[in-house]
């Protein structure tokens, strides 16, 4: 078979899958679809894209700053959407932000995922004293609000680094705090799904020729509790972008010089008052938008693996 | 006999999906005279369930009745707006499923749910309603009935559910009892407990039974005449004595010679090869051709309607002329 | 009974602890809740015969197959293969090879596959994990020819499990279970959910197996006649013991045991139609509080103080081995 044929039969399987018609049927998750793909794919080729280096001091000019959008009075063609207050374009800026958002996103779900899946598989298959105290270091850390626990681990890890690195090691704390506040969810529902799968007959058969539990767990377990963690990890990508920006909003985040798009809005709202209102509000709408359109696509996406509710839907 | 008190003619049940209509019961006709037990058989997939559904209104949307008539004791009740057919649901017949479970709320004691199906449908008094929920729950076999109506549905074991969720459609008294696998939950030695009980409130209250299962066993025990569906359709209906003693149409046939019996020494069991088809691929002609030992040019072509052959009605062209070629 | 055992069991008890956790029982005052699932039963298995258990739902049948496969550790009691002890502390090193001679075949047929792999790693997975064949080329032959045997196609390893029927599945099922070469194979209610034309299907095919290639079963089952049909011998348990053991022309043909008795009563009798006869009363007491005596003493007709406080053991009667006072006593032919 040749390649090309392959990804036709692959594409008509996509298409005649019936969670494909539930997407297409689905005007906003296709609208929410096709933001975050935009917003994506725009802070992916951000260095291409825009105009500006907004990292790179030696492109600023803080003659620029202050530039209202270009269709406002003393705009500036070079500055669509205007500058801030250290003449950085704020179009450039917002993409460039939104990288860093998504990137301490996707990452810090990553790591949420990874650890919570590991912890939840552990404890629902073994089960007895591991379970109970995974469980309850769960239960007490779910007690705490997630801002609380990223501010904490973002708090101590200030304190035991040493100081001059703290910029360059700024994005990995910010994506451990927010990681490491994250990672109940997944696994209380992936031990969820491993207590039900591992009382399934397929894997006593497998018991029974002797695969050892941990392959069990990998090979028989885990591919079959990934789709609720498909859904949290979607919803938890908009929790994790919402915590970032609001670490960086109130300044333990991303340095400064790195804005997110929370960094800018906290910028912004520093000049809203005094007129130069673009500088929060962009950067707001954005972030508004993204996690808007990912919430919509994980809401549709619990839907959709859940056939409980489709079949709600069909009536 | 007086008139029959279901009439079901013609039914077809269809399921629109986007690959196409589906057709789960295709022209199905039967009756249930007063006080008769008519068994409907037939392996998963052949359309009893829904048959039974359409007939009391809860057919699950997208599926629907695409032609045909329910009628019960002369009156049309298909396609009876949603509040008249649920009323005639619980006041002129009752329901009984295979999950007891699911029948009954966990939240209220069985009491107040017999008493308030009672006061429903029944012009009486709270007193006179409690008094009819300790009558029925004894009728259906409830040991120390008085004691058990103020228990939940999880102080009940499968068998006892069963019987309670019996007592609820007896309630209102009604003509025609649906019970769709009503015993296939159960252990074996309840399963003839309730088996029973079937029997004798038919008997005793001259209520029709459409009782639907897979079981012949149970359809043997129960029922005063039996329908043996198969992809959508009857195959053969009469009376119970004839069609498993001596059944006409091949499937049912071949479905006798499969059940395994205490007492018959085979080495093999006679076996019916293949699948009922599904639903997006019924074949042309009768259904049951491609599986069938005794198919000939016809079966393969024209569609065999019901016709009487003794006591019975078969659907197979062994019985019948077959038909000019291209008719 | 003809060559030697193949499986012994001996004095098996398996109990479950159902009680709620330790914060629940110290705040309620709730005591522990053990289940008696397996309460003290022995058989053995001779090789090439098809032994069956069986009785209704909670009288321990199918956790006795499955203390025998390992899925369960046995609370006290002994199970040997082939003479060598494989259940509890000293199972050694040598078990792994004496259990891949074992394998089991479920009642579920939606359920005992993954449904994320396909068919042909299904099949090969006992291959596979016991490294039976050098390499790939040989496993996917294997698994062909495994197909072909259970009555379908070589391409079919290509689907995954939802693309079949309930009786297709259970045939890949059973490919499974025959992958790892193995000399007996328990059988869970393999056809319980299935209808009665693919039952007769999977029934054949089983029967023709053990003849082709000299397996032993054991075989769970709450069908009486499906029972009949397949097995040489037949333990009917009640409760977590056995009640009677006999061969199945004898069990049939002569019940000795009340609840046996009982039993047979119910199967229905599709030659008649309509008769009507006295079923049993009550239903089958909860395994956690089983009982004094003979588990069976509050439904038996012939009950008396002896069973109400004693608990009878298996002993030969005429043929058979029965656990029951009225048997032993004479008082019940």
């Amino acid at each position: 078979m040749t390649a090309i044929a392959r990804l036709r039969r692959t594409i008509a399987r996509v298409r005649d899958h019936d969670l494909w018609h539930d997407f297409t049927a689905s005007r906003i998750t296709v609208a929410a679809a096709a933001v975050t793909l935009a917003i994506v794919l725009a802070a992916l080729f951000a260095p291409w894209i825009t105009p500006q280096n907004p990292f790179d001091p030696a492109e600023l000019d803080l003659l620029d700053a202050f530039t209202p959008p270009v269709w406002a009075e003393g705009g500036d063609w070079r500055f669509v959407l205007g500058t801030d207050d250290q003449g950085r374009d704020l179009y450039s800026a917002m993409l460039h932000g939104a990288r860093i958002s998504l990137l301490v996103g996707f990452a810090s779900v990553l790591l949420a995922a990874a650890i919570g899946v590991t912890l939840g598989l552990v404890a629902g298959y073994s089960g007895g004293a591991v379970d109970a105290t995974i469980m309850r270091i769960a239960d007490i850390q779910i007690s705490f609000p997630a801002i609380l626990i990223a501010l904490l681990i973002d708090g101590v890890a200030r304190g035991v680094l040493p100081r001059d690195r703290h910029d360059e090691l700024a994005l990995y704390v910010l994506v451990f705090a927010i990681g490491a506040s994250g990672w109940v969810q997944f696994a209380r529902t992936v031990r969820g799904s491993t207590l039900v799968e591992k009382n399934r007959e397929y894997v006593q058969a497998a018991r029974v020729i002797g695969v050892r539990p941990a392959a069990i767990v990998l090979r028989h377990v885990l591919p079959n509790a990934m789709g609720p963690v498909l859904v949290i990890a979607t919803i938890g990508l908009a929790v994790a972008i919402l915590t970032e920006a609001t670490l960086s909003f109130l300044g333990v985040g991303v340095p400064p010089t790195q804005p997110s798009l929370g960094t800018l809005i906290d910028i912004g709202q520093d000049f809203l008052f005094s007129g130069e209102w673009w500088i929060v509000v962009f950067p707001g709408v954005l972030l508004a938008a993204l996690i808007l359109a990912v919430n919509l696509l994980g809401d549709w996406l619990r839907d959709a693996f859940n056939p409980k509710l489709r079949k709600g839907v069909a009536r | 006999m007086s008139a029959p008190l279901l009439e079901v003619e013609d039914l077809r049940v269809e399921f629109p999906t986007r690959r196409g209509t589906l057709v789960a019961v295709d022209g199905v006709s039967f009756s249930i005279a007063r006080g008769e037990v008519l068994g409907m058989v037939g392996e998963s997939g052949a359309g009893k369930s829904l048959t039974g559904n359409a007939v009391i209104g809860l057919l699950e949307p997208p599926g629907r009745i695409a032609a045909g008539t329910v009628r019960l004791a002369g009156e049309r009740i298909d396609g009876l707006p949603h509040e008249a057919i649920r009323r005639i649901r619980g006041r002129r017949i009752g329901a009984i499923f295979q999950d007891p479970l699911t029948s009954l709320n966990p939240l209220y004691t069985v009491g107040e749910q017999i008493v308030e199906t009672v006061l429903t449908h029944l012009d009486v008094g709270a007193r006179a309603a409690r008094r009819r929920a300790l009558e029925l729950l004894g009728e259906v076999g409830i040991p120390a009935a008085a004691e058990r109506i103020d228990h939940y549905p999880h102080q009940f074991s499968g068998g006892m559910r069963q019987r309670v969720v019996i007592a609820l459609a007896l309630c209102a008294e009604p003509e025609l009892i649906i019970a769709d696998e009503p015993t296939t939950a159960l252990d074996v030695s309840i399963q003839a407990q309730i088996i029973r009980l079937l029997r004798r409130l038919s008997a005793e209250r001259g209520a029709s039974v459409l009782l639907i299962t897979h079981d012949m066993g149970v359809i043997a025990e129960t029922a005063d005449r039996v329908a043996v569906m198969y992809a959508g359709r009857i195959a053969e209906i009469g009376p119970v004595r004839d069609v498993l003693k001596a059944p006409l149409h091949p499937y049912t046939r071949g479905l006798m010679d499969a059940i395994p019996a205490v007492g018959r020494d085979v080495d093999s069991l006679a076996q019916i090869d293949g699948a009922m088809p599904r639903l997006h691929e019924i074949p042309a002609g009768c259904a049951f051709h491609p599986r069938c030992p005794s198919a000939v040019a016809a079966c393969g072509r024209d569609r065999p309607d019901l016709a009487p052959s003794g006591a019975t009605e078969v659907a197979c062209w062994l019985y019948r002329p077959e038909p000019a070629h291209g008719r | 009974m003809a060559g030697d055992p193949l499986v012994e069991v001996d004095g098996l008890v398996r109990y479950f602890d159902v009680s709620p956790p330790l914060l629940n029982r110290a705040v309620e005052g709730a005591g522990r809740r053990i289940v008696r699932a397996v309460d003290g039963v022995g058989f053995s298995i001779a090789r090439g015969e098809t032994f069956a258990l069986v009785g209704e739902s909670g009288c321990g049948k199918s956790t006795v197959a499955r203390t025998i496969v390992g899925l369960h550790a046995p609370t006290a009691g002994a199970i040997r293969y082939r003479g060598t002890e494989i259940a509890g502390r000293s199972a050694g090193a040598d078990v792994a090879a004496l259990r891949q001679r074992m394998q089991m075949i479920f009642q579920d047929p939606y359920a005992s596959l993954n449904p994320r792999w396909r068919v042909r790693d299904i099949v090969g997975e006992p291959i596979r994990h016991n490294s039976l064949l050098p390499d790939r080329a040989s496993v996917a032959a294997r698994v062909a020819e495994l197909l072909v045997r259970v009555g379908l196609s070589p391409v079919d390893g290509e689907k995954y499990p939802h693309e079949f029927s309930g009786g297709q599945r259970q045939r890949i099922s059973i490919a499974r279970a025959l992958a790892g070469e193995p000399e007996f194979v328990v059988c869970d209610e393999p056809t319980s959910a299935l209808d009665v034309s693919v039952q007769a299907q999977i029934l054949n095919l089983m029967k023709e197996l053990q003849r082709a290639l000299g397996l032993t079963y054991l075989f769970i089952s709450h069908d009486l006649a499906v029972v009949y049909h397949i097995s040489s011998r037949v333990a009917v348990m009640y409760l977590g013991r056995i009640c009677e053991l006999a061969d199945t022309e004898t069990l049939f043909g002569r019940p000795r045991h009340p609840y046996t008795r009982m039993l047979l009563d119910t199967i229905p009798d599709l030659e008649m139609g309509g008769r009507d006869r006295e079923p049993v009363a009550g239903e089958v007491p909860s395994p956690i509080n089983p009982p004094s005596g003979c588990a069976f003493h509050p439904r038996c007709p012939y009950a008396d103080a002896r069973c109400r406080t004693e608990r009878p053991e298996l002993k030969p009667a005429g043929g058979a081995s029965v656990a029951c006072h009225a048997v032993e006593e004479g008082r019940l032919g």
